[in-house]
């Protein structure tokens, strides 16, 4: 019997959360003035859960790293958020969302906590568009939507291809409602550093304030992790530069379990690296496989004319281009799910078929788009035989209005038009899908500590689709944390004010100043840079898209062997107090050291395929889907939750078995 | 390319900065601007001198945390971009760059080319918000169609990404379009009128308490503002609030 309790309320599926809202503890609104609440991070999660908890009655206090909540990453989310709304009436529904996102996430998530999900996810359009978030929307006035990879319906809701900084903007403005009304104290350029547990409950954390160093002590009577995910461990990732794994990895280190590190979403549509200076990958939405078709050319002698320049991509004739996702996977083509289409990236390139100087990089083609888009315009202007060149500008202009910032994205990026030439892409390090083990009330394995977004394992199983982070990150903050968190608080309502002179506070304050020192004092001879590249090249060579038993054990003594120079030769200009960036990084870099190590423990201990962890050990050997990815449902149907026990190789595993009670477990197609 | 960088260091708030001269060597054309700054600051840490700070995130031109005044220009030489998207085939090997931070009242040098932009929070505190509690419960998102014209003129007010250009880029260091973007995004759609009045007049006044300039119609803000914010969200700024002033 396993330690985990993951609390899922008994009941039929479709009834579970709302019964379990009806019988939980409440606050009466009096007490939620005496009851302090600590949330780290503002992003969709973090900004939502803040203005939720100060709107119902709570103290809340929030910390970013950044200068102000809005800048948190979530702002750079492109594509949509998901919704069961069924506007379109193609056959959508909350169930039909939750069953994609189960089999979508290879059926290693919680079926209670996807359904909820799905549940709640209609609400959040209406509390959105309440908000003043201007969705995109026909020309009837109503909400328009777009298709993604990995589903049949379009459910997706869009703000052109800025939707995350459209939520982020309106999670923020409830924020900025609630810090004016002095119901959030907002902490800008503040992280935290450690949490502080007293008889075994969060009770507070410690922070240092980036502006000038100062180490702080903050109380309350439940802390709440909203700090994002950790794909920076590759160091070159679509992730922002400060984003990291700290606040997550401190409370694994105070007894949070850790799930599913492996479980790691390189996405399949980024813009190739272009050389060692760079410092971060961006990503083009999803979106732009609605409309993109994504080709290598089928000869050779065609890719080795492209790569010395001779040949370009436009030149090549229809029957010599190999549209790979549409060849393999006739059903869903280019839309399949970001794993599925990201290996096969890989598989082409690896083949020899990758059309830049790298041998890293697809065609993602809007040729046929532009022509279809331009011939429908035409016959709505009643255009009498178009010319070619009309059609394509007509086409340009609909390709324009539904992606014209990311195509302007690219071209500053990379200095061609992709109007006129094929983008070119190639798979990044986009989202992690494992994070800190939680309950149903989204409790990690300590009182009073709770973990929301895409700092938690939860909902995406081993693989996310695409719109459904923006998605869970709103639910989490705004609809489902809410509710639960009163039920534990329903207890707390005499203990009144957390003093923060007490020896539990002491000691985490002592780590926190100690690990301080030792950066600004010990003269090494390698920058924190030096450190982290070198450990986003173990993680993408031996932890990547393609994993194996070989390559993830030599990974972990790597990694630790890396650590411990780390922890010897690292050097950090500058002192403590003052507004110091190289110490910012020393700090996240070492967690990151350690994480990484997890990390491929766990990669290692998963012998299956599934979502975004592929193991060259398990494919299948013959039949229709030959190749493909193959997942052990009798051996690893769990969720690995790791338990830290002094070192990360040493950490311990607990297995949450996973009931399918409602879908019936199969081999995910996409042919 | 070989390039001569004239950068401002600044301790912290109280100390006098200065600019100092740096030299960078062999910097791509490929690389972004902030790259090239990654590459002067390893070249800092690995001659034990202290890195130049600046503020950066994203590096996809989207969080707003860039900033940095390069040739005298927000943002630098190239337009609708942010500094982490200015890429460095906008220069020539040889030239001298002059970096320094974001300069205005309201923006108070941190550190370096770090600025402090509190000032754009507490006006957003002001009145930058619909006052709707997330209870879920609200009418559904079709209830009230919102014409296709209206939605995407509010989209492109709120495409805003609160980096400070426009004060920077101003010579009163005037707030007006960046207050005058939330405002419109707001003021366009049915569910931020209820507000109106009030919003506008709160988010002036703070505006006017944290010490930004007035606005005398040069444009500049229009013309370096990454995102293209236009001047017509002063304009419609001043008619929001005219018409609050006769209300209230």
């Amino acid at each position: 019997m396993s330690i985990l309790d993951s609390k899922i309320p008994k009941g039929p599926l479709a009834d579970k959360w709302t019964n379990y809202k009806n019988k939980i503890n409440l606050v009466n609104p009096a007490n939620k003035r005496n009851i302090d609440i600590i949330v780290v991070g503002t992003g969709l999660a973090g900004g939502s859960a803040a203005a939720t908890l100060a709107e119902l009655g709570y103290n809340v206090k929030a910390y970013c790293y950044q200068d102000s909540p809005r800048r948190a990453h979530s702002i750079a989310a492109q594509g949509g958020i998901n919704a069961a709304k069924n506007y379109q009436g193609d056959g959508d529904s909350t169930y039909r969302l939750f069953y994609d996102t189960v089999k979508g996430g290879d059926y290693r998530s919680r079926e209670a906590n996807v359904y909820r999900l799905a549940e709640v996810s209609a609400n959040i359009i209406d509390q959105c568009v309440a908000q003043g978030v201007p969705f995109a929307r026909d020309y009837g006035g109503l909400l328009d939507n777009r298709s993604f990879g990995g589903v049949l319906v379009s459910r997706t809701f869009y703000a052109k291809g800025q939707t995350g900084q459209q939520l982020l903007l309106g999670a923020y403005s409830a924020m900025n409602r609630q810090i004016a009304r002095g119901k959030i104290k907002m902490y800008n350029r503040h992280e935290m550093l450690d949490v502080v547990k007293i008889n075994g409950k969060a009770r507070g954390i410690i922070a240092r304030n980036l502006v000038t160093g100062e180490i702080e002590r903050h109380s309350a009577h439940a802390v709440v992790i909203a700090s994002g995910g950790y794909g920076n461990v590759y160091f070159l990732s679509t992730n922002a530069m400060g984003s990291n794994a700290t606040a997550a990895w401190k409370i694994h280190k105070k007894g949070a379990f850790f799930a599913n590190p492996c479980y790691t979403q390189i996405h399949p549509t980024c813009i190739p690296r272009s050389g060692d200076y760079q410092s971060k990958l961006t990503l083009m939405s999803e979106s732009l496989r609605n409309d993109g078709r994504i080709w290598v050319p089928k000869k050779m002698e065609d890719v080795l004319a492209i790569r010395e320049g001779t040949l370009k991509p436009t030149q090549i004739l229809e029957e010599d281009r190999d549209y790979y996702l549409e060849r393999r996977y006739p059903a869903f083509g280019n839309l399949v799910p970001r794993d599925v289409a990201s290996r096969a990236a890989k598989e082409r390139c690896d083949a020899g078929f990758g059309v830049n100087a790298t041998g890293e990089a697809v065609y993602l083609d809007f040729t046929s788009a532009i022509q279809r888009y331009g011939t429908e315009q035409a016959k709505l202007h009643h255009i009498e035989n178009p010319s070619e060149t009309k059609i394509t500008e007509l086409g340009e202009a609909v390709v324009e209005e539904k992606y014209g910032n990311l195509f302007q994205m690219y071209e500053k990026i990379v200095d061609e038009n992709p109007y006129k030439t094929p983008m070119m892409i190639y798979p990044a390090t986009h989202y992690t899908m494992g994070g800190v083990w939680v309950d149903y009330n989204l409790m990690t394995t300590v009182d009073g500590l709770y973990c929301i977004g895409e700092a938690n394992f939860s909902d995406h199983g081993a693989n996310r689709l695409g719109a459904s982070a923006l998605m869970q990150g709103l639910a989490d903050g705004y609809f489902v944390l809410p509710y639960t968190i009163g039920d534990y608080l329903a207890n707390d309502i005499r203990t009144g004010k957390i003093p923060t002179n007490t020896p539990e506070f002491d000691a985490a304050e002592k780590e926190v100043t100690d690990k301080i020192n030792f950066f600004v004092n010990n003269k090494g001879e390698h920058s924190v840079d030096y450190y982290h590249k070198k450990l986003g090249k173990i993680m993408w060579d031996k932890v990547g898209m393609a994993r194996n038993a070989k390559g993830l054990t030599e990974a972990m003594a790597e990694i630790k062997a890396l650590r411990e120079d780390f922890w010897k030769n690292v050097k950090v200009p500058g002192s403590s107090n003052e507004m110091n960036p190289e110490l910012e990084k020393a700090g996240r870099v070492a967690d990151f050291l350690e994480l990484g190590e997890l990390f491929a423990k766990d990669a290692l201990m998963r012998e299956e395929s599934c979502g975004g962890h592929f193991r060259e050990e398990s494919v299948e050997l013959d039949g229709e889907q030959k190749g493909e990815a193959k997942r052990n449902d009798v051996d690893y149907a769990f969720v690995a939750a790791w338990e830290y026990k002094g070192d990360p190789g040493a950490a311990v595993l607990h297995k949450e078995d996973l009931e399918f009670k409602d879908i019936e477990l199969k081999q995910r197609s996409y042919k | 390319m070989n390039l001569t960088l004239k950068i401002w260091r600044q301790k912290d708030a109280e100390t006098k900065g200065k600019m100092v001269v740096y030299k960078v060597t062999d910097i791509s054309e490929h690389m972004s601007f902030l790259e090239m700054m990654d590459v002067l600051n390893e070249q800092l840490v690995n001659s034990n001198e202290e890195p130049v700070a600046f503020d950066h995130d994203c590096r996809e031109g989207i969080c707003g945390m860039c900033s940095m005044q390069i040739n005298g220009e927000p943002h630098g030489p190239d337009r609708g971009v942010t500094t982490c998207q200015l890429h460095m085939r906008m220069f020539k090997d040889g030239d001298t760059i002059t970096i320094e931070p974001f300069r205005a009242k309201a923006f108070p040098v941190i550190k370096d080319l770090v600025v402090d932009r509190s000032s754009f929070e507490r006006i957003q505190q002001a009145g930058g918000f619909i006052s709707v509690n997330t209870s879920g419960n609200t009418q559904d998102a079709n209830a009230i169609p919102i014409p296709k014209y209206a939605a995407d003129e509010a989209m492109d007010s709120a495409t805003c990404i609160g980096c400070g250009a426009c004060v920077a880029a101003c010579k009163n260091a005037s707030a007006m379009l960046f207050v005058g973007a939330k405002v419109s995004q707001y003021a366009l759609l049915p569910q931020g009128r209820v507000e109106a009045t009030e919003r506008v007049l709160n988010m002036v006044e703070q505006m006017d308490k944290e010490g930004f300039g007035n606005c005398t119609n040069t444009g500049a803000c229009e013309i370096e503002c990454p995102k293209g914010i236009s001047l017509e969200n002063i304009a419609r700024l001043n008619r929001e609030y005219l018409s609050a002033s006769l209300k209230g």
